[in-house]
């Protein structure tokens, strides 16, 4: 069914463009907000780079009146937090939002409307920290935060809490985007791609993000304790009280280790996916490689203490943390030698990215065997916290990551701008970052083996390390010529570059199938694919698809239709129609922000009561999503007749739940993680005061919770034989009413004051957690009864009623365990 | 600030240049790991580029070879000695035997010594160890978190609120060394030095006793 690519272009673009001006407020399409992701975090990037400078001008000379202390703890700290949060982690976002759907043959991602939401938590969490730096109450606690320097005795003021809630808006950018490219790389592939076929790219996000999905919560739990301890004084941290500091610094580098690995992971699928292209030769040991990053993937997990091997920790577990640190050069290693390989086995031909890709040899290299270095505990004690770890960081981030993501840019300039590169600046803009960086950081191994701690404003003459930190600063000078030539780079191919048909490159990855600059349909329909996609040819596959000649070629009811495949086989089980723009998500992220700020300024009653608004909009927004009616089977071309996602069995929302699951699943196990680590580690335990609630309230909580689950499936039941949902729907709201009333009497009467100790505090956190997620439960049950209502909602669309009682079991489960944990442990100390 | 120019001469503070045996086990390790790490660099650019100039010769090789052998066999042949080596200078640092002991105690932002053994005598930013012999260092801190680090004694341990770490150190000859804080703790942190005095043998009990009462503290910015 071939068509006019005109006509089709244009009918296409209608139902998937996004008004301009004011407008551009509502897209919700992958190529801008991953484009916006990308352009942001290189302004943080910017910004990061001039407080190095900063940083490399005081330490220029000994003594230096440049910048005193107070300052300089908030430079390095933001230096510190905003290359880590606010730009490698939303570059590497950004990336994948803006290249998976392409590489993919997927039109968008699962849940556009999210990942504008998680702009704009990243957007919002970031001007928060910008605010902060320039009204001078920036945080200066260094970018791990240990307590007790970060706690409210010794950071009375409101930088710390300026981190712990900034960084904290910002994750929760990084968690949905977690959930949603895990669920768009399972479910919106081409057809007939199966997980096998997949593009390299394609496993090293979703391992990147399985990684962030159980990475990020314990931190994100850390955080909140620590604003709790310094906002209502409950003493996780606090050692006089049943506390430890040394469980931050757990929860901490629980999320930190698997951090780096998470930034490194999608550098390197860039890698994997531009060396072949300049071998001219498929990946050689596509099969190692995915084998090497899922293992690197378990073991980033489990080696989190190397950075804590000075704290005193048992010998045995030193031993087993530097071992396994070691260990994880074998899974890097077979992916370097998977890169050799192919560039041995293929035909390697120069252009820039390939410039880039030898400086990231070079410089990955030496950081990851300082690496490797530094998991040996007794050169471990002499060099931590010197700038010999600050130089080693600096080689695996800046080689690991900004390198490659250069290459990257290079390589894929052309399918953004739709121009060919030129190369009269980019050689000599290359040039100077690898030298200007190997001039700062090389000598700085020594600057740190002649034992200059870091963190220091300043020094002495006489310490020795004059003539190192003036190298290093004149190289940091030179690197910041590199990076402006870059940027100026980048600008003049935009403007002058000439334009090009279709894969410059002869690259062999579907994303060069389709129009350059990206339409906002990405693909005019949707190729099949029948072999691993990294072997298709997308100069013969492009004007295919262009006609209508795939899947979906055609414009219908004003949908934005693409294709869901079963996870693995990539056999096509559903039409998926996507959003349109709204402006939701910045209602949504605005509303977030009050809450933050509110937290922030300690205004609790609004901050509350945005919170409650924040939730009353979500479920508000969702009370037209989906389809008023059943369609049954449509057909979506090759006479192929699926089902709308509304109707199929296995709809993304569905996974995208079980994923969340995952990571608040992960809270929870930190949490206890955190309570059982203080009942055998901290000091003054056992506590003075203990629990003793009875057996009446908590089995009358326990009734609430089970409600949840049994109301659950009597409201599927019900509708599902074609009756309607209420009895099952009150019976939840019953039980979540009585759970939550009976929680919040249980913690007001039965247990000690949560400010007197640890154990308190611990157990008033575990009730919290049971008490929030049945008040989730709660508004899964008032979106239903919203939904039946507006006839959202029937035997065949019966996806809501699903979600709901996925979640009802996981809170029935899970508040469980927070109140046997809660009330048992006393029976334990 | 001013009395900090008094502290230090060049290289007082170098991992590299050891006055005692465990540091010196440690800066031969260090030299060995680097050595070895600048070779490996080395070896691993000219590979590169012999791929990617050669790559005829290169592909002789078979791709699996390639991986097997840079990925599994290389790092076999280079982690486990550089484990089994890491354990034996590991066990040495380790307190086994008992020793004297000095309790180190850290607080915003100086060093306060005890010496248990000497009638509880009590220094400021000052350290006294004896030569020839080694000493358990028992340390603990009052708010925050700090390191207490002697560079060219031994390695550092944090000094942790609530908890006590114990290092062992052991100086060869009398004579003046330099310590600090590596553990950021807030403002005066850069600032938070300690003098190291090692006395021969008979002497250390002496110059401790001499130290009656604490000395004042310094005046810091
Ligand atoms: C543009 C070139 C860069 C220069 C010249 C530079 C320089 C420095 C210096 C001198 C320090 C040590 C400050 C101190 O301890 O007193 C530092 C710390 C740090 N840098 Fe960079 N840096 C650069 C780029 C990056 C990048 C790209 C990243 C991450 C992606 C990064 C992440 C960090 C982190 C995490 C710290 C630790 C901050 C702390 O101690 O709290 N830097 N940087
Ligand atoms: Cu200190
Ligand atoms: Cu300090």
């Amino acid at each position: 069914m071939s068509q006019d690519p005109i006509r089709l272009h244009k009918a296409l673009s209608r139902i998937w463009a996004t008004a301009p001006g004011f407008g551009r407020a509502a897209a919700v399409n992958h190529s801008i907000v991953g484009m916006r992701f990308m352009i942001t975090a290189a302004f943080f990037f910017a910004v990061g780079g001039m407080l190095a400078m900063l940083i490399r001008a005081q330490l220029a000379t000994p003594q230096s009146a440049f910048i005193g202390p107070e300052i300089y703890n908030q430079i390095f700290t933001m230096h510190g937090t905003i290359m880590m949060f606010l730009f490698a982690i939303p570059m590497l976002e950004g990336l994948a939002i803006y290249m998976l759907p392409k590489l993919l043959g997927a039109r968008d991602l699962a849940f556009p409307r999210l990942s504008a939401y998680g702009y704009w938590c990243y957007l919002f969490g970031g001007l928060i920290l910008l605010g902060a730096l320039f009204a001078g109450v920036a945080p200066d606690s260094g970018w791990f935060m240990y307590t007790p320097l970060s706690s409210s005795t010794y950071s009375p003021g409101i930088n710390a809490d300026v981190w712990l809630l900034g960084v904290t808006f910002v994750e929760i950018s990084a968690m949905t985007l977690a959930v949603e490219l895990v669920v768009s790389i399972l479910k919106l592939r081409a057809p007939g791609m199966t997980l096998s076929r997949m593009p390299i790219f394609g496993w090293y996000i979703l391992v990147t993000a399985l990684m962030m999905v159980v990475g990020f919560p314990p931190l994100i739990l850390g955080s909140i304790l620590l604003e709790m301890e310094r906002a209502f004084d409950l003493p996780f941290f606090d050692p006089n009280r049943g506390g430890d500091p040394l469980l931050w610094a757990h929860l901490f580098w629980l999320f930190g280790h698997p951090e780096v690995y998470i930034i490194f992971l999608p550098a390197a699928g860039a890698l994997s996916t531009i060396i072949p292209v300049f071998a001219q030769r498929p990946l050689v040991g596509y099969n190692a490689v995915v084998i090497a990053i899922i293992v690197l993937g378990f073991l980033s997990f489990l080696i989190w203490a190397h950075h804590m091997f000075t704290v005193g920790i048992p010998h045995l577990s030193l031993a087993f943390f530097s071992f396994g640190s070691a260990l994880v050069a074998v899974p890097t290693a077979v992916q370097i030698f998977a890169w050799l390989a192919t560039l041995a086995h293929g035909r390697p031909r120069w252009d820039v990215p390939m410039l880039y890709i030898a400086g990231f040899l070079v410089i990955f290299v030496l950081g990851g065997l300082t690496g490797v270095m530094l998991a040996i505990v007794p050169f471990n004690w002499q060099v931590h916290d010197t700038h010999f770890v600050v130089a080693h960081f600096h080689y695996v981030l800046v080689g690991g990551f900004v390198f490659p993501m250069l290459a990257a840019l290079y390589y894929w300039l052309p399918q953004v701008t739709g121009k060919l590169p030129m190369h009269r600046l980019s050689v000599p803009a290359f040039w100077l970052l690898f030298i200007g960086f190997n001039l700062t950081f090389l000598v700085m191994h020594w600057t740190g083996l002649l034992g200059m701690p870091r963190r220091v404003y300043t020094f002495l003459p006489d310490d020795g390390w004059t003539w190192l930190n003036l190298t290093s600063s004149i190289g940091g000078f030179l690197l910041t010529m590199g990076f402006a030539l870059v940027a100026m780079d980048v600008f003049l191919q935009r403007k002058l570059g000439k334009a090009f048909r279709r894969d410059p490159w002869q690259a062999a990855t579907l994303e060069w199938a389709m129009p350059t600059p990206a339409t906002p349909y990405g693909f005019a329909s949707l190729p099949r694919v029948e072999m691993r996609a990294d072997r298709l040819s997308p100069r013969e596959i492009g004007p295919e698809l262009a006609a209508g000649r795939g899947y979906l070629g055609h414009a219908r009811n004003g949908w934005q239709e693409t294709l869901g495949v079963h996870r693995v086989t990539g056999e096509p089980d559903q039409i998926i129609i996507l959003p349109r723009p709204t402006f939701l998500p910045l209602w949504t992220g605005l509303s977030t922000l009050v809450v933050v700020l509110a937290m922030l300024f300690k205004l609790y009653p609004l901050a509350l009561a945005a919170a409650i608004f924040t939730a009353g909009l979500l479920v508000w927004s969702g009370r037209d999503a989906g389809q008023p009616r059943d369609h049954g089977l449509m057909p979506a071309g090759h006479g192929l007749d699926l089902p709308l996602h509304t109707e199929a069995a296995d709809p993304p929302p569905l996974l995208a739940l079980a994923f969340a699951l995952l990571a608040t699943g992960t809270i929870l196990a930190s949490l206890l993680f955190g309570v059982v680590y203080l009942w055998l580690n901290a000091p003054n335990w056992p506590p003075p005061e203990v629990m003793a609630p009875g057996l009446v309230l908590p089995a009358f909580i326990a009734l609430g919770l089970v409600a949840g689950p049994v109301g659950a499936r009597l409201a599927r039941g019900g509708v599902a034989r074609g009756g309607t949902p209420w009895l099952g729907l009150g019976v939840q709201a019953l039980g979540s009413v009585a759970a939550m009333v009976l929680l919040v009497l249980l913690i007001q009467d039965a247990l000690p004051d949560p400010r007197a100790h640890a154990y308190a505090a611990t157990s008033f956190a575990l009730l919290g957690y049971a008490w929030l997620h049945v008040g989730i439960a709660l508004l899964f049950v008032i979106s239903n009864a919203q939904r039946w209502a507006g006839g959202y909602i029937s035997p065949r669309r019966i996806l809501d009623l699903r979600l709901t009682r996925l979640w009802q079991d996981y809170v029935a489960g899970a508040g469980l365990v927070a109140l046997a944990v809660a009330m048992g442990l006393p029976a334990l100390l | 600030m001013a009395a900090l120019p008094l502290l230090g001469c060049a290289g007082e503070l170098s991992v590299l240049q050891p006055a005692g045996p465990i540091a010196g086990s440690i800066a031969t390790l260090s030299w060995v790991m680097m050595i070895g790490s600048l070779f490996l660099t080395a070896l691993m650019t000219a590979i590169f580029f012999f791929v990617v100039w050669w790559p005829r010769r290169a592909a002789r090789i078979s791709a699996r070879a390639w991986i097997i052998g840079g990925g599994l066999i290389l790092p076999g042949l280079v982690l486990p000695p550089l484990v089994v080596a890491a354990v034996v200078v590991g066990e040495r640092m380790m307190p086994h035997d008992p020793v004297p002991r000095i309790e180190a105690h850290a607080q915003q932002f100086f060093w306060t010594f005890r010496y248990p053994d000497h009638g509880g005598a009590e220094t400021r930013d000052l350290l006294h160890l004896p030569a020839g012999q080694p000493v358990d260092i028992h340390i603990t801190a009052e708010d925050v978190m700090h390191a207490f680090w002697v560079p060219r004694l031994a390695g550092k341990l944090d000094a942790v609120p609530g908890h006590t770490n114990v290092l062992r150190l052991q100086a060869d000859t009398p004579g003046r060394l330099e310590g600090l804080c590596a553990e950021f703790c807030g403002l005066g942190h850069s600032h938070m030095r300690f003098e190291v005095r090692v006395h021969a043998p008979d002497e250390f009990a002496s110059a401790v006793a001499a130290e009656t009462t604490p000395s004042a503290p310094e005046a810091r910015p």
